[in-house]
Parts: C-alpha cells; structure tokens; sequence
C-alpha cells in the first residue's frame, strides 16, 4: 500500500512540471512582461534595469529555471494591485473556497447516491424517467442561471436565504446547491448506469438465492461494486467544481479564491492569475491521487497490480 | 427528435436574425424601458419578450445572441477537433517517447479546469481586439483539445492492433497513408459524438465568460451578457435574467440530445 501511493506520488511530478510550463508560456504570450513591472513613464535604461534585474534579457531556457526555483520557493512575485506577494493572498483566499467545495461535493451526494441507486432499481419507471430528464436538463442549465434563478426564487421573492457574502451560516446553502446540482447529475448518471451493470452480475443472483432480502443485496453487494466508476467521476468533477466556483463566487460574492483569480483577471494582475492558477492545478492534482487511493482502499485488486 | 428541433431553431434564428427580429437589438428607446413580456397587461405588443433597462427589445436581442453562441460554439470546437485529433493519433499510432509526452502534456491539462485556463488565458492576453470573438474562439478553441486527445488516442491505440493495419502495411503503406486511409475512418464517428458534445460544453463556457464580462464586448449582443446585465433588476424585471439563461438552456440541450442520439447511432459501444 505504501508502495503505491509512493510511486502514485512520484507521478504527480511531470503533470506539476507541465503546470510551471504553461504558467511560464502564459506569462509570455501576453507580451513582454518587463511592461507589466514598470511605471508607463520609465525611460529606457530604466526597462533596461529591470529586464536585467529579473533575469529577462537571459535566454529562455534560463528565464524558465529562474521561475521555476522561485515556484518551488512559492514565489510567485508581488501582487501590483495589494503590493504584496501574490501567494500569501491566494492561501487566504483558499479556505473558503475549499469550504464551498466540500459542501457542494455533500449537496451533490445527498442528491446524486439516492438518484441513481433507485433511477437503477426502478428502470424504465416514472422514478428513472425523473432522474435521467433531470439529470440531461441539469447538464444544459449554466450554473451562474441556476445560482440566479435561486436567487430570484429564495431571496428575492422568498426572503428565506441570504443574496451572497459570507457572513451568515446559512449564506452558503444557495452557492452549494447550485455548485453541487451540477457535479450531482454527473454522478447520479454514472452511478445509475453502474449500477445496472452490477444488477446483471451472477453474484446478486447468488445473493438472492441466499434468500437476502432485496435492500441488503442492494445495498452490501450492489453499491460497493458500483463505486468504482462513481469515484472516478468524482474526481473528473474536482476540477470541474473548482472551475465551476470561479463563476459561482462571483454570483453569490462568495469571498474565495475564485473571485480572487477573476479580479485579477479583470485587472491583470499577473502575480496573483499565476499563483492562482496554480494552486487551482495543484488542488486538483491532490484530489486525484486522493481518488485513486481510496481505489486502493475499495478495491484490493489495483493494490496488487 | 426534441434535440434536432432545437438545435434547427437555433440555426435558423442565428442565420437569419436580421429578417426576423422585429427591432434592432443596440436601438435604445428610453422612453420605454424595463416592459414586461407580452402576458403582463401592461406590456407593449411590440416588444413580446418586454425590454431592459435601455428600453432595447429582449426578443430581438434573444435573437441576435444565439449568433455569438453558435459562431464560437462551432467555430472553437473546429480548432480543438484539429488540434486534439492530431495528437491523439500521433500520440496513439506512433507510441513509444511521443505517446508518453504527448500523455503527460495530457495529464497536465486536465489538472486545469477548463473555464479556469480561458480565463486565465483572457486576462493575460488583456485589451481585447474588436469585439473579441476572434480571442474567443482561439482560447476556447485552444484549451478545449484535451478531450479529443485523451479519446482519439485510446480509440487509435485499439485500432492499430487491427488485423487490416498489419496487412495495410504489409503491401508497403506508409505511417502516414495508414493513419488517414484506416485509422482516421475508424474514428470519425467518436469526433462526431465527442464534437457535438464539446459544443455544448463551449457554449456554456463561451456564456460564462461573456458573464464574467471577459467573452465577446458590447455592442455585440451575448446571452451571457444579458444575463448579467438583468441581475441587477431582479427584484424588478425578473425576465431579463431569467430568458436569455432559458435560450442558453434550450440551445445546450438541443446540443447535448443531438449528441446522444449520434452517439446511439454511430457509436453504440460508448453508451453510457
């Protein structure tokens, strides 16, 4: 077990590389990047001080390996509009939007195991036709209409929940559910039709020859076998959800590090769109290989290969 | 059959916007702003969708959004078809060194979320050309390859060990007459699926970005644009958030039904 995770880790590396990569092409397509570090004014030995300072009239190869030493350092240089450095501003903004991650991924599982699992059990019935059109529909619905239609309904017409911000327990339900209603047709799509894969396997004829009742087979035999493919889905929407989150803090005002990126976006505020970037890449990444472990915890078979 | 139509009615609304609007969709009326549709009383039977908060026709704006939606949707999958299809057939034929790199250049992609990467790409290409549909489509175009890469790839893996490859080579075809001549006839069905899906998935982003307010600029009429625009009336004139994200809504799954039902036809095995 150890073993694997070990050699799993190792291969974060090249993926984590490429990201330093695109991080260092990025930078560069946007034109000359000394133009970003100097006052509009400067005269041409002043640019010409700076290039040199930042190690930018040096060829390209060592331009890359300078940035990647102050990567690996979590350098990312100062933010021009906080004139501070760019990371400490992106970890700050991280918690929150972890938070609205987490409760989203919760809103998509309450929604989602149940969806699927009956959409399965009852196929071809009203309950299956319910879900799957649910489910297609969910898929074409932009999030940012969702969270503005539960705006609309809850907020403005309803008074029940609170617009946006972060100050009150209950200002996360709306951004969770419409962050999490997205991932939830996903999963209860790929948990319906796995779990109607494990229904044809002879082991739940077995089981109910046993005389197990049909909720016990379902539920100890059926699920657990149906995992696999839900998992993988899982971690697919990982980075899906933190997309998704850039456009849905900015709907609610959530005060996460999706809202962070796309200010500095909006400013180009170039520090802190790399740093961002970034953390974005990594946090996916440590989800990924977070799911394929727990593969290894459900199913003995890949600890082996 | 429902995604056809939808998808039909798009079409048609997007070609021919200029016949049908009833009013130009930039015509300010001040005189008659925020009117409700057509089933409130007081709405003016010349504007049947209402108006915003610069008395333009939402009907007629609805109209000429679809334009921008369909023109990057289509176009920006183009580019990702081109690009991720090369590489994934280089990556699954050749093998060896390229497949691994090209494989990694995979892995690092994925990692990115999708809309994050434009995003990103957007804000550092900065001052926008134009409208900025060209930017548009060259970002969403850039960034949306990896899907087609990651399934050209396993689909050319499985192909090559097909027993009409061996004899293709065996009469003396080179890599490069047996990769458009068998392989790439192997896998048109699953670009088909996958583009058709992938415009979805484009029109969506194309919609976020124009909301965010780093898509395609004003005048040009978007459906994401209207849509933040109506957010700051909700209380108000709830429609004018509410219509342009039911267009978007239609025209995506009129996409996505579409793509299933070729997926049903064409490629039976990738049924989910």
């Amino acid at each position: 077990m150890t073993r694997y995770i070990f050699s799993r880790l190792l291969q974060m590396i090249p993926p984590l590389i490429g990201l330093t990569l695109i991080l260092f092409v990025l930078l560069r397509i946007g034109g000359d990047p000394v133009a970003h570090l100097v006052r509009p004014e400067a005269t041409q030995d002043e640019i010409a001080q700076v290039r040199a300072a930042y190690g930018f009239d040096q060829p390209l190869y060592k331009q890359y390996f300078r940035q990647l030493g102050l990567i690996l350092r979590g350098d990312f240089g100062d933010s021009f509009r906080f004139r501070t450095a760019a990371m400490p501003l992106v970890l700050e903004r991280l918690p929150a939007t972890l938070e609205l991650a987490l409760a989203s991924m919760i809103v998509a599982l309450i929604i989602a195991i149940p969806a699927g699992i009956l959409a399965a059990v009852y196929q071809n019935t009203p309950i299956d036709l319910f879900v799957t059109t649910g489910s297609t529909l969910g898929r074409a619905m932009p999030n940012f209409w969702i969270g503005i239609m539960l705006i609309l309904i809850f907020s403005v017409q309803l008074r029940w929940l609170p617009v946006s911000g972060r100050l009150e327990p209950f200002s996360i339900v709306l951004p969770a559910i419409t962050l999490g209603s997205g991932i939830a047709t996903a999963l209860a799509r790929v948990l319906r039709s796995s779990m109607l894969e494990v229904m044809r396997q002879e082991y739940m004829t077995t089981a109910k020859a046993k005389g197990v009742g049909k909720w016990t087979i379902l539920i100890r035999h059926g699920v657990r076998n149906a995992l696999i493919p839900f998992i993988t889905m899982l971690g697919l929407q990982v980075a899906w959800l933190l997309g998704g989150s850039v456009i849905v803090e900015e709907v609610f005002a959530w005060p996460g590090l999706g809202r962070l990126l796309l200010n500095a976006v909006l400013v180009r505020d170039l520090a802190v769109v790399q740093a961002g970037v970034f953390v974005f890449g990594f946090v996916v990444m440590a989800a990924n290989l977070l799911v394929d472990i727990s593969y290894a915890f459900l199913d003995p078979r890949i600890r082996y290969r | 059959m429902l995604g056809a139509i939808l998808v039909t009615l798009a079409v048609v609304t997007a070609v021919f916007a200029p016949v049908l609007a009833p009013h130009d969709p930039t015509e300010l009326n001040l005189g008659s702003r925020l009117l409700p549709p057509f089933w409130y009383s007081e709405a003016n039977p010349s504007y049947l969708l209402g108006t915003d908060q610069l008395g333009r026709d939402v009907l007629s704006r609805l109209m000429y959004g679809s334009r921008v939606s369909l023109i990057v949707g289509i176009c920006g999958v183009a580019i990702s078809v081109v690009i991720g299809v090369a590489l994934g057939l280089v990556s699954g034929y050749v093998g060896g060194a390229t497949d691994a790199i090209i494989s990694r250049v995979l892995d690092t992609f994925m990692a990115i979320p999708f809309i994050l990467l434009a995003l990103a790409v957007v804000g550092v290409l900065g001052p926008r050309h134009g409208s900025g549909l060209i930017t548009l489509i060259t970002v969403l175009g850039v960034t949306g390859w990896v899907t087609f890469a990651r399934v050209i790839r396993g689909e050319s893996l499985s192909v090559k060990r097909r027993e009409f490859v061996d004899s293709a080579r065996s009469i003396g075809q080179t890599d490069l007459q047996i990769i458009l001549r068998h392989i790439l006839p192997n896998i048109v069905a699953s670009v088909i699926v996958l583009a058709t899906l992938q415009i979805a998935t484009v029109i969506i982003a194309e919609s976020s970005l124009s909301f965010l307010g780093l898509g395609v600029q004003p005048p040009t009429v978007t459906w994401g644009l209207m849509l933040s625009e109506g957010r700051d009336h909700l209380a108000t004139s709830w429609w004018l958030a509410t219509l342009p994200g039911l267009a978007i809504t239609l025209t995506v799954l009129g996409v996505i039904l579409l793509g299933d039902w070729l997926r049903d036809i064409l490629d039976p095995r990738q049924q989910t």
